[in-house]
């Protein structure tokens, strides 16, 4: 699916700098050893803020949970409807959640629950975005 | 005169503070309805402005209170339902002029301020406090209600509308190019629509439970039947349709598990409400409908979006919270009309208050029971959103109106009706008012 490209902001440019080496990183508080996504100004659990740095992860994961978009308001994807949108939580700490079509499965035909590992997909101007797919457990 | 927006110290978000110190102090009096439409056609009597001071001078009326002894105005001044007035088109210059106006020319059109609402409603003489409640009436009335309650206003209206234009929402803007900045781009590039969220709590809830999007229909069919009698509702006034099982389960779907009808429909309206002290609101034309307590929730998801366990733990706290503060039990509940935009989530607010005993899991077979308005277990008397469009305002006027036992073709009548809770919206992230018609 042809997704909108992206143009990194200062908060995330090491996360897309990062999946365009085809690694996944997640920002985490040095304070308190905690991951945090969606990236953020600030630790939102230390009281003055913690400091902030980014942790790559195993990219691997399971299907925590999808939808079937029927009427997406992206209009890039909705030449792609219905599609899969699926919630990955991240095997380095089940808290963390990540979006994915799930490329591959057949619509609404998802193993909730299976394993996944992260790939890496072209966006309409050539970054790379994180996405995942179903492999043996 | 700029109005501040509320401090976080008016609101009561943690448990364990016991009885609201205005409990039965606070009384709502009277209620203004606009009329609803679809969209704006472009007029400046059908503007969101417009409409607001209809809402106001109609909740005015109804009280029988006398412009210049309201002392407080409280408003959301966000109005869009998802409509933006989009960069580079022209401004309705007809429109602007018709009113006095302040230093946005989209004031009263695509947003509302204090301001803008003193300046063009002349008999408001006496106004020396303002503040806003950010998103939503429920938000609104919690500060209104503190408001009142520490002598900041004494008698005050609270206020919500909604703009809506032509096109359809949320398809314009960074939605129709072909980038995004990074920020938005991670959780954005995906595609979600609003409802799905929501709609991938409920799918979790059904694999948990074993329940199934169709046990849906009896509370989708018994909301909009409530809506139908709600005359300041868009469906009362302007379709008067029903909303049968066979319609709601052959819809098309948005984000499957959650269809059309479990999405709201974006209408222009405007609801408002004069509240005063529980004394001055004897001398007044309607009967007092007191607040005992108000709660929050400002309880943020750990990651993207919020988990069934997040959901249950956070409406258990704030039902725990609503009784706490209003001293009183699950028992004490004539009926409930929390939240239901999107629909998929009401039944979380339910099980959250443990209305009529229910548990996690049994609000959608609680549903295949008898939930109207004439049984002993009236479920969304209002009809809510699903019943009157999109407004989270109906829950809240039919609090009022059953409680003042007004409520017309919509008042419950297998109940006595005593106490009432309203609030939202979502299960993560709200603010809710328990109301009662004795002050005890
Ligand atoms: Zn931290």
């Amino acid at each position: 699916m042809a997704k909108q490209g992206v143009e990194p902001d200062e908060l995330t440019q090491p996360f897309w700098d990062a999946a365009n080496e085809q690694r996944l990183v997640i920002q985490y508080c040095v304070d308190c050893d905690r991951l945090q996504h969606p990236p953020s100004d600030s630790c939102r659990d230390c009281d003055d803020g913690g400091e902030l740095g980014w942790k790559q992860v195993s990219g691997r994961g399971r299907i925590y949970n999808y939808g079937v978009v029927h009427d997406c308001p992206i209009r890039l994807l909705q030449e792609d409807q219905p599609f899969n949108l699926a919630v990955i939580m991240l095997d380095d700490d089940p808290g963390i959640q990540m979006y994915s079509h799930l490329p591959g499965i057949p619509v609404d035909d998802v193993p909730v629950g299976a394993a996944v590992e992260v790939i890496f997909e072209p966006s309409a101007n050539g970054q790379l975005v994180p996405e995942w797919r179903v492999i043996a457990d | 005169m700029t109005t501040p927006t509320a401090p976080d110290a008016m609101y009561r978000n943690d448990e364990g503070l016991g009885i609201w110190e205005h409990r039965g102090k606070v009384a709502a009096v009277g209620v203004g309805h606009a009329p609803t439409s679809r969209r704006w056609d472009g007029r400046p009597e059908t503007c969101v402005g417009a409409i607001t001071i209809d809402a106001l001078r109609k909740a005015i009326d109804d009280a029988g209170v006398a412009p210049d002894q309201i002392d407080g105005l409280v408003i959301v001044p966000v109005t869009t339902t998802g409509a933006f007035w989009e960069a580079g088109k022209p401004l309705p210059m007809d429109v602007i002029q018709s009113f006095n106006q302040t230093d946005d020319p989209l004031d009263g059109i695509a947003k509302l301020s204090a301001e803008w609402l003193l300046a063009n409603m002349p008999e408001l003489t006496n106004v020396n406090f303002t503040m806003y409640g950010p998103g939503c009436m429920s938000n609104a009335l919690n500060v209104t209600a503190q408001a009142v309650g520490d002598g900041l206003a004494h008698t005050c209206l609270v206020v919500k509308s909604w703009h809506n234009f032509e096109g359809r929402y949320y398809q314009g803007g960074a939605n129709a190019g072909n980038a995004l900045p990074g920020t938005p781009a991670i959780t954005q590039l995906w595609g979600g629509p609003a409802s799905y969220s929501t709609a991938l709590q409920f799918a979790e809830y059904c694999r948990k439970y074993g329940k199934a999007h169709d046990m849906m229909a009896p509370f989708m069919e018994n909301s909009r039947r409530n809506g139908l009698r709600f005359p300041e509702g868009y469906w009362a006034q302007h379709r008067p349709e029903e909303l049968g099982p066979e319609d709601y389960l052959a819809s098309r779907w948005i984000a499957k598990p959650a269809n059309l009808f479990d999405n709201d429909i974006p209408i222009m309206m405007s609801g408002a409400y004069l509240f005063s002290t529980a004394e001055r609101a004897q001398d007044m034309k309607q009967k007092p409908v007191y607040i005992l307590n108000h709660a929050s929730s400002n309880t943020r998801p750990r990651s993207l979006l919020p988990t069934l366990d997040e959901v249950e733990a956070d409406t258990a706290l704030t039902g725990r919270k609503i009784y706490e503060g209003a001293g009183i039990t699950a028992d004490d509940l004539s009926f409930e009309n929390m939240y239901d935009g999107f629909s998929l989530f009401h039944q979380f607010h339910l099980e959250g208050l443990g209305y009529r005993g229910i548990k996690f899991g049994e609000a959608l077979d609680f549903y295949q029971t008898d939930i109207s308005i004439e049984g002993p277990n009236p479920v969304s008397p209002s009809g809510g959103n699903v019943g009157s469009g999109r407004s989270r305002v109906w829950m809240h006027t039919d609090c009022i109106q059953q409680l003042q036992g007004r409520a017309g073709a919509r008042q419950v009548t297998g109940v006595k009706p005593e106490v009432g809770v309203s609030g939202g919206p979502m299960p993560l992230g709200g603010n809710y008012t328990v109301w009662s018609a004795s002050p005890d």
